[in-house]
């Protein structure tokens, strides 16, 4: 056994306390430079490039946020949906009583999406993961209940959203969602850096591997899986928000929609649940590829290979990117 | 008057309809050291879990450092200075061996700054003999290993009252020499320690005094020469 | 909507037929769940597949879906026993990510269901006998037999294997593995292979329920997650593991769901299942028959 010891080669580097806050100042300066890019040569890219990015900036996000719970702490949430969905319909329902600046639906979509997340959360996580995992179905189901039979939200025929005037610097509406969710997207990559580096984060990692172990050692694992959740969920919130502006037209099958359902789970796990970064290769990776081949199969099709490679993933290469990577590096050595 | 650290009353726990802990007393005094044995299945693990807060009794109280500790949850009895070591190891295994310390030191004594909580861990992984191997996954660690990690995360949080759960489990005769010099090391700068284990040279070594659980209830407590010495116990051991 | 007694018996009848159905849909959950500790959330999916193999089988082969459920479920229970060595292999062993054990199954779940609409797209299916056409008087309400028989199939189903796991050694075993799997090795036997052979069950118990379902509905592919929360919401509402409460739970349910629809339209009955299983997570999540 002791040789076994000698062979496996150190998890990962350690990086020296200052270099810790570099990678944070990184995916600061990498947004800023987006938005500048996007904006200086924005009459330049064609209508088409600015939809495919929303949609996989929206999955970095939605990825990211899941992460946060499901990498990091091991709880699987399969209601992205129906936090996406609280986000959609908060902008909805604030539009229709009172047009208002989309920062503040953003900000109400995610303190509402936050709450709930709270609230299911402090109903299920005393529970074993599983039954926190169903409640977040049962949740998603609920909500897509109540909104079908929700006429003043359009019910199950949707409903149509117009989009307001844009400001003179950018060149269209679109152009500002995209600029907005690139601003979105870095906001909740730094969050889920700071959670990963953070007692938080180190705690979750802790309840994941092993909860009643993670207590003993004076870990208050209810509490931040909790903060998880919350944090999550409010993510997924502010993701939902833009959205109807972004489509104009909105109907439950679209924002509970399988496609989020699956694509905010298998994108992380792809790309790597251990690291910040692995949601966001993971939504480039599967997002460019769904763009890509939506154009020549169906959407359906496009599903079902996304299916296939979250299942082949997990069962032959469960670290995803993030564990390939770091499996080259340490044998580089 | 030696003051009393942690004290369990009327303890009764059931699983079911099956009476695993039946009216168990206990009381461990600041700086003691105590053996805690009884056959397989007896429910010393049933007991242990109760004192840490990972299982609820039905019945009972307990007591730690003069506060009631009988509903107050797993991890804030940790920060108190109550901790434990777990009979099958459970390292966190998905992060280094170094973490694994820094764990309790960040949660259970509250450290806030990242290099103060490094070095310490470091400091700590070189007491138990651990300090090479920490950027190490746990996976990669011996079974000795393992159980020094166990001990060092339990150290690390500072404790009061260290329960040590079948920790020499399997070790060979100088392993477990080395267990035992570490607690020692630790009873002399006033850890009060519970040991419980199946090797009864250990026990008989380490502690000062002895508790035998069988089938769920105390059947003897007392001076290590006098409690092996009675009926009832050697029965439990030997039958009949 | 009016009240009416009349319509409260008619539901609480329909919604007791109607459970002894959703019986047969959650006794594959209870075993594989409950009993062996493996989130099948896929369950459904299995049982869609029944009853999309009803389908193809009574369109390309002439079966009856008697005759279809004799082929397809030992059909099933072999690919449930090789699928069970397969995660075991893969994902048990592995022994710390109950994530990926989780999510894992979620991917099988949406494969089947994006499968089933890729082969045979999303319309409605449904198969017709002639035999099942005809309504029988219970009482003064009429029940027709595509419904009946589902329910005394479903009661079938619960019945023999109560008797297989009492009273075979294999079924004992598994009752046992369900248990305490440490002890059991200790014995001697092998709990992979109970555990395999109870998957095969519970897959074979998915065929069946998916080919009862046709019976009783068309069907189409987005119904496979309204049956997630219908399973789980029965074998946690009747005690995990518990075969009786699965009966009651079941029952429950279909009452509970016959009562929604009557008053307020189908529109809300996928709440229901799902509404049921938070409030019993919430205030008893041990069920009623568990412990």
């Amino acid at each position: 056994m002791s040789n076994q010891a000698a062979s496996v080669p150190p998890l990962r580097k350690p990086l020296p306390v200052s270099g810790r806050s570099r990678s944070g100042m990184a995916i600061i300066l990498i947004g800023v430079a987006l938005i500048v890019a996007t904006m200086l040569f924005g009459s330049h890219i064609g209508e088409y490039y600015y939809l495919a990015t929303y949609t996989i900036l929206q999955f970095i996000i939605l990825g990211t946020a899941w992460n946060i719970l499901g990498g990091y702490g091991g709880y699987v949430n399969f209601g992205t949906a129906g936090f996406f969905a609280i986000g959609c319909y908060t902008t909805i329902v604030l539009n229709k009583i009172f047009p208002m600046p989309l920062f503040f639906e953003m900000f109400v979509a995610a303190v509402t999406a936050g709450l709930i997340g709270l609230g299911t959360g402090y109903l299920t996580l005393r529970l074993r993961g599983v039954f926190f995992s169903i409640a977040t179905l049962a949740l998603a189901i609920v909500l897509q209940t109540l909104i079908v039979n929700w006429s003043f939200v359009g019910g199950a025929r949707g409903v149509y959203v117009i989009r307001p005037a844009v400001s003179g610097i950018f060149i269209s509406y679109v152009q500002f969602l995209v600029v907005l969710m690139v601003g979105l997207a870095t906001f909740a990559i730094f969050v889920a850096w700071a959670v990963e580096k953070s007692w938080i984060g180190i705690g979750l990692a802790a309840i994941r591997d092993d909860e009643a172990a993670a207590e003993t050692s004076g870990v208050p694992s209810l509490r931040l899986k909790l903060i998880a959740t919350t944090v999550s969920g409010a993510l997924m919130g502010m993701a939902g928000a833009p959205f109807p502006y972004y489509v104009t037209y909105v109907d439950p099958a679209t924002a509970f929609g399988l496609a989020i359902a699956v694509n905010s789970i298998a994108m992380p796990l792809v790309g790597g649940t251990a690291a910040w970064w692995g949601p966001v290769v993971g939504a480039i990776l599967l997002g460019s590829a769904q763009q890509i081949l939506t154009v020549t199969i169906s959407s359906a099709a496009n599903l079902f290979i996304v299916g296939i490679l979250l299942v082949g993933f997990l069962t032959l290469a469960p670290r995803g990117v993030v564990g390939i990577v770091r499996g080259w590096k340490r044998g580089r050595r | 008057m030696i003051p009393t650290i942690l004290e369990a009353t009327r303890i009764t726990k059931r699983f079911d309809g099956f009476a695993a802990l039946t009216t168990v007393d206990f009381r461990l005094l600041k700086g003691e050291r105590v053996g805690l044995i009884g056959p397989n299945g007896s429910g010393k693990s049933t007991f242990v879990n109760c004192l840490t807060g990972i299982l609820a009794p039905d019945e009972g109280s307990i007591t730690f450092d003069a506060h009631d500790i009988t509903k107050t949850p797993a991890w804030l009895r940790a920060r108190r200075g109550l901790a434990r070591t777990y009979q099958i190891p459970r390292p966190f295994r998905g992060i280094t061996v170094r973490e694994n310390i820094e764990v309790p030191l960040r949660f259970a004594v509250g450290h806030t700054s990242a290099r103060a909580i490094t070095e310490s861990a470091q400091v700590i992984l070189e007491q138990v003999g651990l300090g090479d191997k920490a950027e190490f996954s746990p996976r990669g660690l011996t079974q000795v290993e393992l159980r020094k990690l166990e001990l060092g995360r339990a150290l690390a949080a500072q404790p009061k009252v260290l329960i040590a759960d079948e920790v020499m489990a399997g070790l060979s005769e100088s392993e477990v020499d080395e267990i035992l010099e570490l607690l020692n090391r630790l009873n002399a700068e006033g850890i009060s320690i519970l040991l419980i284990e199946h090797i009864m040279r250990a026990v008989m070594l380490f502690s000062q005094r002895i508790v035998v659980i069988v089938a769920g209830c105390k059947i003897a407590d007392g001076l290590p020469d006098d409690v092996m010495k009675q009926e009832e116990v050697e029965r439990a051991y030997l039958g009949e | 909507m009016e009240f009416s007694w009349d319509l409260v018996i008619n539901a609480i009848v329909t919604g007791v037929i109607l459970g002894g159905f959703y019986a047969s849909v959650a006794i594959g959950v209870t075993i594989a769940f409950g009993m062996l500790d493996i989130v099948n959330i896929a369950h459904p999916a299995f049982m869609i597949a029944g009853a999309y193999l009803a389908f193809w089988g009574s369109e390309k082969c002439g079966f009856d879906p008697f005759v279809s459920m004799a082929v397809f479920a030992p059909c099933g229970y072999l690919f449930g026993r090789a699928f069970y060595r397969a995660y075991h292999f893969f994902f048990e062993r592995r022994g710390d990510e109950s994530l990926q054990g989780l999510a894992f199954f979620f991917g099988i779940l949406f494969i089947v269901e994006i499968g089933v609409v890729l082969i045979f797209g999303v319309d409605y299916r449904s198969i017709s006998e002639p035999y099942l056409e005809s309504t029988i008087g219970v009482g003064f309400v009429s029940v027709p037999w595509r419904m009946l028989v589902p329910f005394l199939v479903g009661l079938g189903m619960l019945g023999s294997i109560n008797l297989y796991l009492s009273r075979t050694f294999t079924g004992r075993t598994i009752l046992a593995v369900s248990q305490d799997v440490e002890a059991l090795r200790l014995v001697g036997a092998n709990p992979i292979h109970a555990k395999e052979v109870a998957f095969g069950i519970a897959v074979a118990t998915a065929i069946i329920a998916g080919v009862l379902l046709i019976i009783i509905q068309p069907v189409e592919p987005s119904i496979t997650r309204e049956y997630i929360g219908r399973a789980f919401a029965i074998c946690v509402l009747g005690g995990i593991a518990s075969i009786p409460g699965t009966l009651v739970a079941s029952l429950i349910l279909g009452v509970a769901e016959a009562l929604t629809t009557t008053f307020y339209g189908p529109s809300w009955s996928p709440a229901v299942s799902f509404g049921l299983l938070l409030l019993t997570l919430i205030f008893r999540p041990a069920g009623i028959f568990g412990r």
